[in-house]
């Protein structure tokens, strides 16, 4: 296993390779000059040819790729224009947020969703998986900004249950308690995506109901319950694993609505503030880390698919 | 009240399988009735789309529901009704009194569980044996079904395995639990000819040893020849001919199955061309009245158009669904 | 005319898809007959009679600086349907293009491709907040924006539908019998692309309107004094309490929009289901 391991991990390499330059790309796509964007508008000419030169500016692009490269390697993304602090600083200072809030949700859907969608391919065909079926398109065409207004409109504000913005810290203050400020956010973010989960997972529940080892199962005198747990779902999961990777990953986009309208303290309002501050270092920054992030997913989800699948041979 | 002796171990009377489909309700066999004895090989041949798998499946309790179902006849096995029994009763009955296995071996195994796993499970599910106990007996149903190394196979996943060990597999979860019946649905016909006649043996082995009945469902005559002790032949979802094996190759008297022996050609006989059998089979929303087989039949008869012709008895233990059965060749003498 | 009826049928049988089909033609005349439905000025200012309720003069009430919600609404439908008619039109040529020419240069293909993998995972709303980063915003700027998203995920769909059709064996023998490269792509790839794509377009177009929505509302998509449904909510957030119907129409119109786009891009797929089911959108 050890070794499939760092076969993937090797094979993530090309992929790293073109995420570096597409990010690379991105910085220099954005209009103006980079450095005088990078300083923002205040800057006097001095600054911005003295970072010109420390960038390497006036050098071939390939040198300043992996001049930039290198930097990135060791951990030094860039210095974010409103904070000046290092961008790494100031992502990991939203990281705590944004990771909890992921987490969370992810509990959701993965307590809604999966069952959800085992009953619906269960009883497909019968007016439980109709109506299932048109409830999570319904959840599925429900803007996160909406429900999150609609959430705390009602529940907040009139009944006053669960508080309505902001995150304070549980690392640092060590109290539990303020995870509820999480809940409203968690259950905001869960609602289109559980959706789709459902969908996905009973779709594929349905496709291996169709395998003739079920119907091998069956013959054996095995009770339903035990069919669907044991041999359909069993074989389905490794597509749901697959599933459940993707949405934890998507999960990073929607949350850059949730943050905002519940002014969480994440990377997700990062992003949006940083665009409207024209922070550029941060914003570059925070899509390197996300790709980098999907890519771990992806070596993670593969992993964990070798593992339940013995018919994909570790070589 | 008949003896376990006296009375068939398996006797479908009348069967009838309704199947809902978007274009309708069909049936997809009718007035099915056959009888097996303990310890009996039963043929069951037909062309594909003839309804003998369904039957199978009809029997087993294994038909997809809601979309199929019997709507008509009743299976008697060891003195119960099997289709008046709940669907929780039938699983009790299924794959301890009675298994079943299939033709796609490479697909029918699951692909996550260890072979003996698997084995395990089917045996657990109607005895109450520990962990290890059952392991052992996984382990000697896979010695006694052929498998070399049984004990290190046990540890093997499906796809680690030939098909027609994966078949012997099969064939060992099936009877673990010693069913009195096992039906074999087209067991050899996804495995090439060696391997066939290997399985073929098997079956008649474990016959022997476990002393239990097969209904054996196939396509290929040659498999009933070398099995059956007696056949059924299928058409348009209903039996055309019973009779014993030997009789029914030296004197078939529905024109479907007179048909079908010609058309097999014959090392020693000169042909021009081969014999086939004219038009093909009607679907079965599309049955022509009366007798199913008469647009195909060289022998039709305006009386056949009708009204369907009851399954009569030409000889004893013959039956035919015919008005204008084939003749009998006259008894030949035994060849020494 | 029979094909307009062909369409039609499987709509007769689902009484809910028939409802998102109406509902979209009620959209659809909404956008183009606004300027004769609308009882008001989207942008006429009332100072007087702010954050009012429904009543008969203002059907859906008004918002906080006085404007008729109704006809606010019924404007929005004009920039929810441009906007996602302009984010299929870029996905889909795009999309279909980058898609057939990796098809059909093997090498650039996998290398397009492995670069459209990398950019597929990057999660929708980030790569159109990266585009607007460097494109800025509004509303063509939005399009784009919205629009790459969906460029990658019918490229990777063109492709392996284009890879596998010209894998068959009738392309082999049409092409050993003298037949060129661009009447193979006219005449027997593209017709079997048709129907999959169609099917994308309905959800892709159904997506695009809540990724639009959400750049609006984060005010990163169209300029705010524009009547649409996103930006509608987005002005209002400090008013709901008072007057809910600031969120619930514009909401209800966006969440009826999209949910009736997708139950008549199921019925599109399930009409054509059994060939394309693996490869369509989720």
């Amino acid at each position: 296993m050890g070794i499939y391991v760092l076969k993937r991990l090797l094979g993530a390499i090309p992929t790293l390779v073109i995420a570096s330059l597409l990010v690379f790309a991105f910085i220099h796509l954005i209009p103006g000059d980079p450095a005088s964007v990078m300083l923002g508008d205040m800057a006097d000419a001095e600054d911005i040819a003295a970072l010109r030169t420390e960038l390497g500016l006036d050098r071939p692009i390939w040198e300043q790729y992996l001049l930039w490269v290198s930097h990135v390697l060791q951990g030094d993304l860039g210095s974010s224009i409103y904070f000046q602090e290092p961008v790494l600083r100031v992502i990991g200072e939203g990281a705590e947020t944004s990771a909890f809030l992921a987490l969370f949700t992810m509990i959701l859907i993965i307590a809604i969703g999966l069952p959800a969608g085992i009953v619906a391919a269960s009883f497909h065909g019968t007016r439980i998986d109709q109506s299932l079926s048109g409830l999570t398109m319904l959840f599925a065409s429900i803007p996160t900004f909406w429900l999150g207004l609609y959430l705390i409109f009602t529940i907040a504000v009139r009944l006053n249950l669960l508080p309505t913005s902001g995150f304070p810290s549980v690392l640092e203050s060590g109290n539990l308690a303020n995870f509820r400020y999480l809940i409203l956010p968690a259950i905001t973010l869960s609602a289109p995506n559980s959706a789709l989960v459902i969908r996905l997972v009973r779709a594929g529940m349905l496709d291996v109901m169709r395998e003739d080892y079920v119907r091998t199962a069956r013959a054996k005198g095995i009770a339903e319950h035990a069919v669907i747990l044991r041999h359909v779902f069993r074989n389905a999961l490794i597509g749901v694993v697959a599933t459940l990777g993707f949405t934890f990953v998507g999960l990073v986009s929607e949350a850059v609505v949730t943050e905002t309208v519940f002014a969480l303290p994440g990377i997700g309002r990062l992003v949006v503030q940083s665009i409207l501050r024209r922070d550029y270092p941060v914003i570059q920054g925070i899509i390197l880390v996300v790709i980098v992030f999907y890519i771990l997913v992806n070596l993670v989800v593969d992993i964990v698919t070798t593992w339940l699948d013995p018919r994909v041979k570790l070589q | 009240m008949s003896t376990p002796a006296e009375r068939p171990l398996l006797a479908v009377e009348s069967l009838q399988v309704g199947i809902r489909s978007a274009r309708g309700t069909f049936l997809a066999i009718e007035e099915v009735g056959f009888a097996l004895d303990e310890g009996e090989v039963l043929g069951l041949v037909g062309e594909s789309g003839c309804g003998k798998s369904i039957t199978a499946l009809a029997v087993m309790g294994l038909l997809p529901q809601p979309v199929a179902r019997i709507t008509a006849g009743q299976v008697w096995f060891d003195g119960t009704d099997l289709a008046a029994l709940t669907n929780e009763q039938m699983r009790h009955m299924r794959g301890d009194r009675l298994g079943m296995i299939f033709q796609e071996p490479m697909t029918s195994l699951n692909p996550v569980y260890r072979v003996g796993d698997q084995l395990v499970e089917a045996l657990r599910e109607h005895r109450p044996l520990g962990r290890g106990e059952a392991w052992r007996e996984a382990v000697a149903m896979l010695d006694m079904v052929g498998i070399p190394a049984a004990r290190d196979r046990a540890s093997s996943y499906p796809h680690e395995l030939s098909g027609g060990m994966r078949q012997r597999v099969m064939i060992a979860m099936a009877l673990i639990c010693r069913p009195k019946l096992l039906i074999a649905d087209e067991p050899t016909t996804a495995l090439d000819v060696s391997t066939q006649a290997q399985i073929l043996d098997l079956l008649l082995s474990l016959k022997r040893e476990l002393g239990m009945a097969i209904l054996m469902i196939t396509h290929d005559l040659g498999v009933v020849a070398e099995v059956a002790d007696r056949v059924a032949v299928m058409y348009a979802g209903r039996i055309v001919e019973t009779a014993d094996v030997f009789e029914l190759f030296r004197a078939p008297r529905h024109p479907y199955t007179d048909a079908l022996l010609r058309s097999i050609p014959r090392l020693d006989s000169e042909l021009d061309r081969l014999v086939t059998i004219e038009g093909t089979v009607a679907s079965p929303l599309e049955r022509p009245s009366g007798c199913s087989f008469r647009d195909r039949c060289p022998r039709a008869r305006p009386r056949c158009a009708e009204a369907v012709p009851p399954l009569g008895e030409l000889a004893p233990g013959h039956r035919a669904r015919c008005y204008f059965p084939v003749e009998a060749p006259a008894p030949q003498a035994e060849r020494v | 005319m029979s094909a307009v009826r062909e369409f039609l049928v499987p709509f007769g049988q689902r009484k809910v898809a028939a409802f998102g089909l109406a509902f979209l033609v009620l959209v659809l005349v909404a956008a183009l007959l606004a300027p004769w439905i609308a009882p008001y000025d989207p942008q006429q200012i009332d100072a007087i009679d702010r954050l009012a309720p429904p009543s008969a003069e203002h059907w859906f009430g008004t918002d906080h600086a006085g404007r008729d919600l109704f006809s606010r609404v019924i404007y929005g439908a004009r920039m929810a349907l441009l906007t996602g008619a302009g984010v299929v039109a870029i996905a889909l040529i795009f999309g279909v293009l980058l898609g057939t020419l990796s098809a059909y240069f093997p090498t650039l293909g996998m290398v397009l491709m492995r670069i459209v993998d990398v950019l597929m995972g990057v999660p929708a709303l980030l790569l159109a907040l990266a585009l607007v980063v460097i494109l800025g915003k509004g509303l063509f700027n939005s399009m784009i924006a919205v629009g790459a998203i969906y460029v990658t995920t019918t490229a990777r769909i063109t492709y392996g539908l284009t890879r596998k059709i010209a894998a068959e064996t009738y392309i082999e023998a049409v092409t050993s019998l003298g037949a060129g490269h661009w009447r193979i792509i006219r005449r027997h790839i593209l017709p079997n692309l048709l129907s999959p794509l169609m099917v994308q377009a309905t959800f892709i177009f159904a997506f695009a309107q809540l990724s639009a929505a959400s750049l609006d509302f984060l005010g990163l998509g169209l300029p705010p004094d524009v009547p649409s449904w996103g930006n509608m909510i987005a002005e209002t957030t400090r008013y709901i309490t008072r007057a809910p119907g600031l969120l619930m129409f514009p909401g209800a119109a966006i969440i009826l929009t999209v949910f009736s786009l997708n139950l008549v891009g199921d019925v599109l797929r399930d009409r054509l289901d059994p060939r394309f089911k693996d490869d369509l959108a989720k």
